[in-house]
């Protein structure tokens, strides 16, 4: 339970797809946990968690406040709350400013993540006409944890992960269509 | 360290706030307002007393907006409203109530369920400097789009803005929903009961406390309930795991409202 790894993936415009590969991708075992960030309208009722259910077998569940991270589970940052890791076991929400337009935020949650994991974090950013994630990878990064950043030509709106590569440099540059593999391979 | 400076110093307790949050604000507010580092923020905060109002605005959040999650407004006009007009008189708490947007939406609320007039709104939050606004009734008008569309999504059928008259960039909201509300500072951390009442909306606050602290908050909102009352808390916010639970049942639309059975 100490030492699993943390995956979490941010995307906005334009990602929904590669997610869906990833989350079909992602390997039946209990040595990570998976939290997706998704940039989405406020109020809308959430059909994204039965979108990602039809694709695995692993359960997936929208946070609620203090939810326990259970290893081999895909988490959804809930609309209008940015998610934060009170500690290894533990979530916890937000529902202050929001940061680049966007609640939930990706690097609120990257940064969140680098200072509870350290090293067993894994950022992964993706296609987004926004400059959110790219400052959380960085700090990711400094704590020693791994950054995957869509090539940004394989990305259906290529800014996100271009900003995410100009704030970092040791990223992981990987073709959308390849994530789920690369991920398939790190966590086997 | 900050905390215990400002529990010894000033009385307001943030050791059972939720670390990773509470982080955040401190790192913003030193980022905001240009400390070089922690030390210079804490000797501040000691030997400036004038710069715990904003200390204390920038902690906590004050981040919300009229009709927010407006399928719980219309939960409440449908399905709680109608049980709390056979009261002859209705008392609501809105603990953490911030700037007042949700009071003076459920106001509203009231008002065309022809129900205000025999209703008092208690709105409490620990940031005196906040509640200064709801007695002003003053919102920025610039909202008031996006106000416009939560309300008729929560179900409102009357054109929004006849509610307000507009003051340049501000929206003034009509005296009479102002007439119904009481406003006074309230610490759920460290105040208790002072009345009882028939619903209590705390919205986005609980998410803010660690799992003990939330168990007392929601233990002086289950000792400040009349039997048969609702409360009702943010969409991600529950009671599920809280000694309280076994006395309430949520009513099945969805919606984060619980009604005590006994």
């Amino acid at each position: 339970m100490s030492s699993i790894k943390m995956i979490i993936i941010g995307g906005s415009a334009g990602s929904l797809d590669i997610i869906l590969k990833i989350v079909g991708n992602l390997p039946i075992n209990k040595s990570y946990a998976c939290v997706i960030i998704v940039h989405r309208k406020p109020s809308s009722e959430s059909i994204l968690q039965d979108l990602f259910s039809s694709k695995t077998l692993l359960p997936v569940k929208e946070v609620e406040d203090k939810e326990m991270i259970v290893p081999g589970t895909i988490y959804l940052a809930p609309a209008d709350y940015h998610l934060l890791f009170e500690n290894k076991t533990t979530f916890s929400l937000d529902a202050s400013e929001k940061i680049h337009f966007s609640r939930p935020s990706i690097d609120v949650s990257f940064e969140s993540a680098s200072q509870v994991f350290r090293d067993l974090a894994v950022g992964i950013l993706l296609s987004g006409a926004n400059a959110d994630g790219a400052a959380g990878l960085q700090k990711i990064e400094a704590a020693g944890g791994l950054i995957i950043i869509q090539d940004p030509e394989t990305a259906e709106v290529g800014y996100m992960p271009a900003q995410g590569l100009k704030l970092t440099q040791n990223a992981e540059v990987v073709p959308g269509y390849e994530i789920g593999n690369y991920l398939k391979q790190l966590l086997k | 360290m900050l905390m215990n400076e400002l529990f010894n110093t000033y009385g307001y307790d943030f050791t059972n706030y939720a670390k990773a949050s509470l982080k955040r604000r401190v790192n913003r507010l030193m980022i905001i307002d240009r400390f070089p580092s922690f030390a210079e923020l804490l000797y501040r905060v000691k030997s400036d007393p004038d710069y715990l109002t904003r200390l204390i605005q920038e902690l906590t959040i004050n981040v919300t907006e009229m009709f927010r999650d407006p399928l719980m407004f219309k939960a409440i006009r449908e399905h709680v409203l109608p049980i709390l007009a056979t009261h002859p008189f209705i008392r609501i708490w809105h603990a953490g109530c911030a700037s007042g947007e949700e009071v003076y939406s459920m106001a509203i609320l009231l008002e065309e369920a022809n129900l205000l007039h025999k209703s008092l709104l208690y709105a409490t939050d620990l940031n005196p400097s906040v509640i200064e606004n709801i007695k002003k009734g003053i919102f920025p008008m610039n909202q008031m789009k996006l106000y416009s569309e939560n309300y008729i999504q929560s179900g409102g059928k009357n054109d929004f803005s006849t509610y307000y008259t507009a003051l340049y960039d501000w929206a003034k909201f009509d005296e009479k929903f102002r007439q119904k509300m009481i406003t006074a500072t309230h610490n759920l951390v460290s105040d208790r009961s002072f009345n009882e009442f028939q619903m209590i909306l705390c919205r986005n606050v609980l998410i803010y406390f660690d799992k003990h602290l939330q168990d007392r908050v929601l233990k002086l909102f289950d000792d400040s309930l009349e039997k048969f009352g609702f409360l009702v808390l943010g969409s991600k916010e529950n009671i599920r795991f809280s000694p309280i639970t076994h006395k309430y049942k949520q009513l099945d639309n969805k919606q984060k409202i619980w009604r005590r059975i006994e």
